[in-house]
């Protein structure tokens, strides 16, 4: 699996290179700017780029303008934006195009190999990898809300981690019970909070944050 | 018909002006006697009781007592005149009447006794309506005589900046000092026991410890980071901080903001905070179910304003919350005005003159 990767600070830089490598990915490139960041994503058209939010000349979020234009320019193209801190409005205008391929996590995370790891290849294969504290703040906002109140404590889990991009095998595995028990779960957390079903993994994401989101205070 | 309901506390505001005139007078009278008698300490030890009285005028009339001697003591003189002109009205008032119940009319006629009730009625009326207006303009004069001066409300305002910026500096300190730092040293120490250790599972366990600690040092340090200037602030601008702001809200907020370029980096500062800190106010006090944020840049004033529909009764002077986003203002020059009466809605605006960049 090949990867086009933008980080500014060289010591990450080095560090995500590293750690990439030993997992058996291939890093075509490894760039500090966004400009570059253009460039090389043209030349090594890759099966997912991952991208520092701050880049330079900017230094502000120049990373993830710089992935909002390579989308546009290649649809569908698989970003995974890192950054040392959360911002919702960036979560919704990096899901806002729905065609999923779509990652933004924490740093922090980075430090959590396996999970990490797992999320670049979700979202290499075309699923979601939003970070646990997006969720957070979406459910500590709307946590009052009728709906929600009605989720038991372990359903309001695998929402948080449905929401992340996780299967249902997936949610299995981390919660340590069975696909079935899991199943179970989602469709009662569906049918509480009246989502359509769906398989697809990145539909899932959407109607979850599309409910948090949407609903009215 | 609000005005019959201001008239108790108009009369009462009145006769306590009138009052306190009077006392004005004999005070001083009595400055003037002592300072005929014994020059300097006579006129000393009148001084911290005119002093007194002006600031407890001054409360009653919700003015700023500006603190500076020579303005309240001319104020005091002037109370001593614009007081029991009251006095003044209620005489007149008696007087006419009186005149009107002497009158001797010539012939008992049922037409003229209604002529001259009425007359009485109306001399009341222009009365009352006097004793509003009186009593108004006696508040307003002790407001503007009193307001702070120029000067003053610099300094003012520069050590109310002075004060919160080494509070800020204290609390960021604070912050380091029990957070990250703390979790680092925990780290370290944990490290250092793994550089010792033979046991591998004592290892393991040490390392999964330092794991953990390095982590909660990261969030510490993300949320000191967003509490000295926010990432999307130096991001997206007021606009985006404001609407990021409004996404964390636990209502939903409507954020209209519309400014042609950006203010300097520290008024854009000041503003993000101001109306961040208004958005938890609505969120913790109001009980609204929806707010919104409007701003716009027009004749060198950037107008912000935070709006809910909750239940009002705002007040700047209980709770700090209020009196921070103005002292937060007050170092760019710009000003809160609340309006939030109880049962609401309540809409904070601030002002503050700057250019966009």
């Amino acid at each position: 699996m090949r990867i086009v990767l933008a980080e500014d600070l060289a010591l990450l830089r080095d560090g995500l290179v590293r750690l990439l490598t030993a997992y058996g990915f291939e890093v075509a490139a490894a760039v500090d700017n966004a400009p570059m960041l253009l460039d090389a994503l043209a030349r090594h058209r890759p099966d997912v780029a991952v991208i520092d939010v701050r880049l330079p000349p900017t230094l502000t979020d120049e990373g993830l303008r710089a992935a909002l234009e390579a989308r546009r320019r290649w649809p569908g193209l698989p970003v995974l934006i890192l950054s040392q801190y959360v911002e919702q409005l960036y979560a919704r205008e990096l899901l806002s195009d729905g065609s999923g391929a779509v990652g933004y996590l924490l740093k922090d995370r980075i430090g959590d190999v396996d999970h990490f790891v797992e999320a670049v290849r979700r979202v290499a294969g075309g699923g979601t990898a939003m970070d646990a504290e997006v969720i957070t703040q979406l459910l500590t906002r709307r946590g009052h809300d009728q709906p929600l109140g009605q989720l038991t404590a372990r359903e309001r889990e695998v929402l948080e981690l449905m929401a992340e991009g996780l299967s249902n095998a997936a949610i299995a595995a981390r919660l340590l019970v069975t696909d079935k028990a899991i199943g179970k779960h989602t469709n009662n957390i569906f049918a509480k909070l009246g989502l359509p079903p769906s398989d697809d993994h990145n539909r899932r994401v959407m109607a979850v944050l599309t409910y948090l989101e949407a609903l009215p205070g | 018909m609000t005005w019959i309901r201001r008239l108790p506390a108009a009369c009462a505001g009145l006769a306590l002006n009138a009052a306190t005139g009077v006392a004005a007078w004999a005070l001083l009278a009595l400055a003037g006697v002592c300072a005929v008698v014994s020059p300097l300490p006579g006129a000393a030890a009148a001084r911290p009781w005119a002093l007194g009285l002006v600031h407890r005028l001054a409360r009653f009339h919700h003015a700023a007592a500006a603190g500076q001697p020579g303005r309240e003591l001319s104020w005091l003189a002037l109370h001593a005149v614009a007081g029991p002109s009251s006095l003044l009205l209620v005489a007149l008032t008696v007087m006419s009447v009186g005149q009107i119940m002497n009158l001797r009319p010539l012939d008992n006629s049922r037409a003229q006794s209604v002529t001259l009730s009425l007359a009485m009625l109306a001399i009341l009326a222009v009365a009352l309506a006097l004793v509003l207006v009186l009593q108004s303009t006696q508040t307003r004069l002790a407001r503007v005589l009193l307001r702070p001066g120029r000067v003053r409300q610099l300094t003012e305002s520069r050590a109310a900046v002075v004060d919160a910026q080494a509070a800020e500096l204290r609390r960021i300190e604070r912050d380091l000092h029990d957070g990250a730092q703390a979790r680092l040293i925990a780290v370290r120490i944990n490290l250092g026991l793994i550089k010792g250790a033979d046991d591998p599972e004592q290892v393991r366990a040490l390392a999964g410890r330092a794991w953990e600690d390095t982590g909660q040092a990261l969030a510490d340090l993300r949320d000191l980071v967003r509490g000295i200037h926010p990432p999307v602030l130096a991001d997206r601008g007021l606009t985006g901080a404001v609407r990021a702001a409004a996404l964390l809200c636990p209502i939903p907020v409507e954020v209209d903001i519309e400014l042609a370029s950006r203010p300097q980096a520290p008024v854009e500062s000041a503003l993000y905070f101001a109306a961040a800190e208004a958005l938890t106010n609505v969120a913790k006090h109001s009980g609204a179910t929806r707010a919104w944020v409007r701003a716009r840049h027009a004749g060198g004033v950037l107008r912000l304003t935070v709006g809910d529909d909750g239940r009002g009764g705002a007040d700047p002077a209980k709770g700090t919350g209020l009196s921070g986003i103005s002292r937060r203002l007050s170092a760019f020059d710009g000003t809160l005005s609340v309006h939030s009466p109880p049962g609401g809605p309540s809409t904070l605006t601030m002002e503050l003159p700057c250019a966009l960049s």
